[in-house]
């Protein structure tokens, strides 16, 4: 089983929510975070003064799966995701131990 | 048949009357713009203050002007004891009025009269809380409240609409100077007392950095300002249109409409210049100082709305909506801090307001609105600057350093204006 962790544009949720759902993706969780990378930030005005907006707003997706689905997953993610432009965001795998639906005590793959 | 007369001049005087009642009620609405809009323009922490400023300052504005400013202003003795007119007020209202004729001069209630008289008093006033915001110590505003409104203003009040000789020197009147509502006497004179407080007290604490770098600090509450905007721009048309003073003919009628219209139309120019000028400068259309534009438009107008063409009104307001960006963004660079703007749209635009009056009317001169202009501003300043100073050694003028930090809701009154919200750290 694996983790994938993705952080991306708050305004492509609908996307990422949509390919991931045509593969058949059965849950996720959203977090909303904020960051930089390459994108760094930005500089506004208020009032004629200028200030730098170091974090950006970001959306965090965990999402639990069986090995088999991850590179599915990653392009269904990416298809959502992409714009093509700069802060488009990062797609992070880890292996995941052990999974339990808390209702009914499975384990493993049966708790995806 | 002088039966008949004394009848409609009973009934000019009861319209007239009720007119500048009216007019009075919409200017006191005012307060309230001034409070949102501060409310808006101050971060969360500062927000309980400074209402209690507004609420604070516009019932010692009454109280001291009742005392002692009507009467240096206009006379009408100490605790407004000489305006109720006594068993003769009837013969003598009907006497003046017939004097003055139908569409002579307006003969209303004294009473009317200072009520319409002290809301410009609060107004001016309220100028001053919001430059001042967010680091004045409450009980140091109070009492500068109780000197500007029971004698600063009063004085310079006395000088032009009361017709007084300044110091027995001169007569501002008798040169011609021209303050149809009150651009200088209200506007200017809140602002010049603004400054002298922001100069003593300093800026608030990270709005400068140290290499001399502008940081803004944002209002809390957009929506809150842009609704005390619009209750400013209502109330407007109460503190110029009542400034007519008469509406019971025809020929006041038609000023009054004129005075509101022109009122509106320079608002509306000050939006749209304030709009053009943040898109040009800034990049994006800055809500703040298209608020700002409005408030300028306003008071550029306030000192001669009967003359304008309304095309000639959408410009004056227009150059205010212009003046105050730039003059904002000056003051920044000055390390004048003024959180809401107050000094650039009351004082920079309440200046071109007045210089403004000769463009449309013949009986104005430059050299008498220059000379008016530097009369109220040089007292106001100055006898703020001493009454400011004053209470600064006395008892202190700004809140402690941490105090500041973690507003002045808390160390002033004790409460927070939003304590359900919670905020990230600033």
């Amino acid at each position: 089983m694996k983790q994938v962790v993705a952080i991306i544009k708050p305004f492509k949720l609908d996307d990422v929510r949509e390919s991931l759902s045509e593969i058949g993706i059965q849950g996720l969780t959203v977090s909303e975070v904020k960051g930089f990378g390459r994108q760094k930030g930005h500089t506004e005005l208020y009032r004629g003064a200028e200030y730098v907006v170091d974090f950006l707003p970001k959306l965090k997706l965990d999402i639990a799966i069986d090995d088999d689905l991850v590179d599915q997953v990653i392009e269904a993610i990416t298809k959502g995701a992409n714009t093509g432009k700069i802060g488009d965001g990062k797609i992070f795998v880890y292996p995941l131990e052990q999974v339990v639906r808390i209702r009914t005590g499975e384990t493993g793959s049966e708790a995806l | 048949m002088e039966n008949v007369t004394n009848q409609i001049f009973e009934l000019q005087y009861a319209i007239d009357t009720f007119y500048f009642l009216v007019m009075g009620a919409l200017v006191m609405w005012m307060a309230a713009g001034f409070s949102m809009l501060e409310a808006g323009l101050v971060r969360a922490k500062n927000t309980t203050e400074i209402l209690t400023k507004n609420v604070l300052l516009f019932a010692i504005a009454s109280t001291a002007y009742m005392v002692v400013g009507y009467d240096i202003m206009y006379g009408g003795g100490i605790f407004l004891d000489g305006i109720a007119g006594g068993d003769t007020l009837t013969a003598d209202a009907l006497a003046a009025s017939a004097e003055a004729g139908f569409d002579g001069g307006s003969v209303y209630s004294s009473a009317s009269d200072f009520f319409f008289q002290v809301v410009f008093v609060a107004t001016a006033m309220s100028i001053v809380s919001g430059a001042v915001a967010e680091r004045m110590k409450l009980w140091a505003f109070a009492a500068f409240a109780v000197v500007m409104t029971a004698f600063i203003y009063p004085m310079e009040g006395a000088w032009t609409w009361g017709g007084s000789d300044v110091f027995g020197l001169y007569n501002l009147g008798d040169i011609g100077f021209l303050d149809f509502a009150g651009s200088g006497i209200v506007h200017m004179a809140g602002a010049a007392a603004a400054l002298a407080g922001v100069i003593l007290l300093g800026a608030r604490k990270g709005k400068y950095g140290p290499n001399g770098e502008i940081r803004p600090i944002q209002g809390a509450n957009l929506p809150m300002a842009t609704l005390g905007t619009f209750i400013l721009w209502m109330g407007w048309f109460g503190f110029n249109g009542g400034s007519v003073l008469k509406l019971g003919d025809m020929a006041s009628a038609n000023a009054v409409a004129m005075v509101f219209l022109n009122t509106n139309a320079a608002a509306a120019g000050g939006v749209i210049a304030a709009l053009v000028v943040a898109k040009m400068m800034f990049g994006k259309a800055d809500l703040t100082m298209i608020l700002n534009g409005a408030l300028a438009g306003l008071v550029a107008i306030t000192a001669g709305p009967d003359t304008p063409t309304p095309l000639m009104a959408t410009m004056i307001g227009a150059v205010g909506g212009v003046i105050v960006v730039f003059s904002i963004v000056t003051l920044d660079k000055m390390k004048i801090d003024d959180p809401v703007g107050a000094i650039s749209v009351h004082g920079v635009v309440g200046l071109w307001g007045l210089l403004a009056v000769p463009l449309t009317n013949t009986d104005a001169t430059f050299m008498a609105q220059l000379i008016g202009a530097a009369t109220i501003f040089v007292w106001v300043f100055g006898a703020s600057f001493i009454t400011w100073y004053v209470i600064k050694m006395v008892m202190g003028i700004r809140v402690t350093e941490e105090e500041e930090y973690e507003g002045v809701d808390l160390s002033e009154c004790g409460m927070e204006a939003y304590p359900e919200f919670t905020s990230n750290t600033k």
